[in-house]
């Protein structure tokens, strides 16, 4: 009788372990753990090219070509973004017309905050970059928004993000479901193939940085946005994180989304969120 | 007046059954020339699947060029080049509607893990 509960027993602990074994692996891949794809996704940049520094993943193009990082050094000596710069500078320090600025709309007065943006709002359920945040700063203070994709709104970034150059980034993800839900969509997005050529964010940024498609050197998905904005050779101009995503739209031949609509506000928190730790190292300059 | 056969020979049109005159005739509708109507029914097909692309946040570029496309052809009262732009618009809209609901599980195949 003994042997035959104990028997009994352990056929049911192996058929519990069989369909735990089977279940656990299925329900894990369906649960986001941000932790973990951080993890991996440093790892797989990292193990594909050994040469180099986690830190000069940033430099996007320019890490992965060795002419280019020269071009790109002399190219820093006489910065393209340099105007940029210092109209940003002075339309963050000009003040609205009731009298207030940009300063009174952010943490620290808006100076050496960019590596905390995106931002998950709870009140809102949604997430904030900050470009949203500049234009909502402006609202609120009976100004005009700013083009999302123009260079205003390139100018004020690139300020914001050069007084937060070095800070590494640093995106929370709070404890609240619609925040992990956000980044989830964020990396759906990252991974959806769309556009009549078939391409996903990450068949260029994952399966082939340091590749050319055409005369363009593709950049790393790794510290992708650690640069943002950028003065782009081929645009002739700056571009803003905005201007990224939707140009990255058309040239697979999907029609782009409205800027900042809530897809890319995703992305761009997925994207950030596993590039934390990389510093911030923009207003960038590409080919 | 003279036709040529499937084995190369010389057919005279006299010799050829008027039943499959008939068969020819009522096969071959591609050939009559394209009515407003007609481009209108290809233009709302192609602009229905548009519109559920849209819907899946996934349209195309090129649906769009096909649908503009269309829209000239027939304002220049081309309805043959209409109608055909139109149902290229309507395949590739249909394609991009296919990719959205494909890719609502393939892209985790993409995923770094």
């Amino acid at each position: 009788m003994r042997s035959a509960m104990h028997l009994v027993v352990s056929a049911a602990a192996a058929f519990a372990a069989l369909a735990f074994s089977s279940l656990a692996p299925a329900a894990a891949a369906d649960t986001p753990d941000p932790v973990a794809d951080a993890r991996a996704f440093r790892n797989y940049f990292t193990q594909k090219f050994p040469k180099v520094k986690l830190e000069d993943f940033v430099n996007g193009p320019y890490s992965m070509n060795e002419d280019m990082h020269r071009q790109w050094e002399e190219k820093e000596q006489f910065p393209p973004y340099e105007f940029a710069l210092e109209a940003g500078q002075e339309m963050f320090s000009k003040p609205f017309k009731n009298g207030r600025s940009y300063a009174d709309c952010f943490p620290n007065q808006g100076i050496g905050i960019r590596q905390n943006y995106p931002i998950f709002d709870e009140k809102e359920g949604k997430v904030v970059t900050l470009e949203l945040a500049l234009n909502r700063c402006r609202e609120a203070n009976g100004e005009a928004p700013l083009s999302y994709v123009k260079d205003d709104m390139a100018a004020l970034t690139a300020y914001m993000a050069f007084t937060s150059r070095g800070k590494p980034f640093d995106i929370k993800i709070p404890s609240d479901p619609r925040a992990l839900e956000a980044y989830q969509d964020g990396k759906r997005y990252f991974y959806t193939r769309r556009g009549q050529l078939n391409f996903s964010c990450a068949s260029c940024h994952v399966q082939s940085p340091g590749e050319r498609i055409r005369a363009e050197v593709l950049a790393p998905a790794l510290g992708i946005l650690n640069a943002m904005p950028i003065y782009r050779s081929e645009w002739s101009g700056m571009g803003t994180i905005s201007r990224r995503f939707t140009t990255c739209n058309s040239q697979i031949r999907g029609v782009p989304l409205d800027p900042q609509a809530d897809e890319y506000r995703d992305l761009e928190y997925y994207l950030s969120y596993v590039s934390n730790g990389l510093p911030i190292s923009g207003p960038g300059a590409r080919p | 007046m003279t036709l040529i056969g499937p084995n190369g020979k010389v057919m005279r049109l006299s010799n050829i059954p008027l039943a499959l005159l008939l068969l020819i005739a009522s096969s071959t509708p591609l050939l009559a020339a394209g009515s407003e109507a007609d481009f209108r029914t290809a233009y709302a097909a192609a602009e229905t699947a548009n519109q559920e692309a849209g819907r899946l946040r996934n349209q195309w570029t090129t649906t769009a060029a096909a649908l503009a496309e269309a829209k000239k052809a027939a304002e220049a009262g081309d309805f043959d080049r209409a109608i055909a732009a139109s149902k290229q618009a309507e395949a590739l809209a249909k394609a991009s509607i296919f990719q959205a609901n494909n890719e609502k599980e393939a892209w985790k195949a993409l995923e770094i893990r």
